[in-house]
């Protein structure tokens, strides 16, 4: 509550990073001494050239380096006060809660409906109707409803690349996580998707808290309440999305946004 | 020394032709037409080797077609005198009796379908579990030394497979495990018939047994390629939305490389089907279908290993190639199943 009465202009914060170094199996650290927080139902941007280690960082979020034996991250990264990186705890939940969209859509090989329907009942036991609501309800948060509303025991790889994304989106939804990591979602889409994509984010951001990697600045002006600017694994800057970009503090961070270098 | 010297003197003239006067160049002007059929011999000397390289590559090709035409040809050739004999009869008889002549292929092919099944059963779980741990669960350090493990099992000869069967794992079965099986289907309705009988120890369940531990590589490492080729983001959005391993493998990983674990499964069926030594060891040699899995029996391939040397009658040879036939023809639809199965996984992971 002492944050609060310092900095009334804060929102509250739902995920904090503190002195987070990551290891790679070959013992090459590709994070530094990050610290920063992720702030609730805020966009948070992760800006920097390729390598800086921003997709890293989110990987940390939710553990998912986890699945490659040898990686590993020393410091705290707290969700809600605990932290995640405790070996004790569950990571399934931990993946429940946070969710993750990747730079290639990710459609499961089954039929649309079953796409969304699967992560539902890995977690709920519903009765069908219930489960069809929220299957619809899940297709429309995220604008795709009324394209596959006809189609939906067709196979969800039928889809266009940016259904698919927004089909994930849907399946990463319907969840019901409290964090969604978007990395470079909108990479390898056209440009009417990655408008969809995006007004769906901002969207989300009513409901969840939204951590977004990407190459595109303009897209991180658009989407984003606050920016990082990371280089070679340190976190050179963040503020909020205005002040980084308009008046940044730090040259590197100028010379990045201006395409001095990256 | 000899060879640099007239290089030497040849260097020599070039420098001489260089520092030439007009009259040399047209003198070697003149002579130019001498050189053209000069190169148009080499070029036809160079368009000649071609030709022969294309042709030894291309017959070496044929000569594969070929050996197949000329096998399925031979078969059909020698099987004809008991094609006419038996008609259709040959596939449902079970009669195998020399000495009329009489001869019926249905116990040799139920054994070799019932010992392939047996296999299958037990291997494709196994193996399947092998490739799982392998792609997923084993730590690092360990993946090679299974991995390699698992393709040596796959290279050791089938007589030594059958010496162990018939002298290791034939007793052991009859002495522990086929009582206990007994002894526990014994009440059981279907069961009890499975099961039925003295335990011999050689058997159908034997054969299978062997069949299993043979064909297990194939299942396994297939299965682990075949694993292999989902891409890892499509495992991490799994992992990513809260699924177990268990999960991600049996509704992520499973139906995106279903297509190619059963073409690894058909592979493996074909090498059972058409195991010859290590069965012919463990079955029994028995021409009857017994209900029981416990009882002797035959397969096709045994049955032929076994009895060609003796085999004196015309009609008994032609009934012994009417079965290898038989069998070429079952196996050759397992391959091609197999076969269009793994190109599909493989053009889709293209």
């Amino acid at each position: 509550m002492n944050a609060t009465a310092q900095a009334p202009k804060e929102p509250q914060t739902k995920v904090t990073v503190r002195s987070l170094d990551f290891y790679y199996g070959s013992g090459d650290r590709s994070l530094k001494n990050v610290s920063l927080p992720l702030y609730a139902n805020k966009v948070t941007a992760f800006i920097g050239p390729s390598g800086c280690g921003k997709s890293t960082l989110l990987r940390v979020l939710n553990r998912m380096y986890d699945l490659y034996p040898g990686q590993r991250a020393v410091g705290e990264v707290l969700l809600d006060g605990e932290n995640i990186l405790d070996p004790a705890i569950d990571i399934n939940a931990l993946r429940s809660r946070v969710g993750m969209i990747f730079q290639k859509p990710t459609p499961f090989p089954m039929s649309i409906y079953e796409n969304i329907a699967f992560g539902i009942r890995l977690y709920e036991k519903l009765p069908r109707a219930d489960l069809d609501e929220r299957v619809e309800t899940a297709l429309r948060g995220a604008a795709l409803w009324d394209e596959v509303k006809d189609k939906l025991q067709t196979s969800g790889l039928g889809l266009s690349g940016g259904q698919q994304q927004r089909l994930c989106i849907a399946r990463s939804v319907a969840v019901q996580p409290e964090v969604i990591l978007f990395d470079e979602p909108c990479s390898a889409l056209d440009p009417i998707s990655t408008a969809k994509v995006e007004e769906l984010i901002d969207e989300l951001t009513n409901r969840y808290t939204i951590a977004i990697v990407t190459h595109n600045m303009q897209q991180a002006v658009r989407v984003s309440d606050y920016t990082a600017f990371m280089y070679l694994g340190e976190l050179i800057e963040f503020g909020e999305t205005d002040d980084v970009f308009n008046k940044p503090k730090e040259k590197r961070t100028l010379d990045y946004i201006t395409g001095r270098f990256g | 020394m000899f060879s640099i010297e007239p290089n030497r003197r040849d260097a020599n003239g070039a420098g001489q032709e260089a520092g030439s006067n007009m009259s040399e160049v047209v003198l070697q002007q003149a002579a130019s037409p001498s050189v053209a059929p000069d190169r148009t011999r080499v070029l036809g000397r160079l368009a000649l080797v071609d030709r022969i390289f294309n042709l030894a590559t291309r017959g070496a090709a044929m000569v594969v077609l070929v050996i197949l035409g000329g096998v399925i040809v031979s078969l059909v050739y020698g099987s004809w005198p008991a094609m006419r004999a038996f008609g259709f009869g040959f596939f449902v008889s079970q009669s195998w009796n020399p000495v009329t002549e009489n001869f019926g292929a249905l116990p040799a092919i139920y054994g070799t379908i019932m010992t392939s099944a047996i296999a299958m059963l037990i291997a494709v779980p196994v193996g399947l579990g092998i490739a799982i741990f392998l792609t997923e669960l084993c730590p690092y350090v360990l993946r090679r030394p299974i991995g390699t493990a698992i393709e040596l099992l796959a290279g050791i000869p089938s007589i030594i497979y059958g010496i162990w069967g018939l002298f290791v794992l034939a007793p052991f079965l009859q002495s522990h495990v086929q009582p206990a099986l007994i002894a526990a289907f014994g009440d059981i309705p279907v069961f009890s018939t499975l099961f039925a009988g003295p335990p011999y120890g050689i058997g159908m369940l034997t054969a299978g047994f062997i069949l299993a531990i043979m064909v297990l590589p194939f299942v396994a490492s297939i299965s682990r390629d075949v694993f292999e080729t989902v891409p890892p983001v499509l495992k991490e959005a799994a992992s990513g939305i809260g699924c177990t391993t268990w999960e991600v493998m049996r509704y992520v990983v499973m139906p995106y490389t279903r297509v190619g674990v059963i073409g690894g499964v058909m592979l493996g069926l074909g090498r059972a089907l058409g195991e010859t030594m290590a069965v012919t060891f463990v079955i029994g040699n028995a021409h009857k279908i017994s209900g029981s899995l416990l009882a002797p029996g035959t397969t096709i391939s045994a049955t032929i290993a076994n009895e060609f040397t003796e085999a004196v009658g015309d009609l008994y040879t032609s009934a012994l190639i009417e079965l290898g036939l038989i069998l070429f023809l079952i196996t050759f639809v397992v391959l091609a199943i197999a076969r269009y199965m793994l190109m599909r996984i493989e053009q889709k992971s293209a």
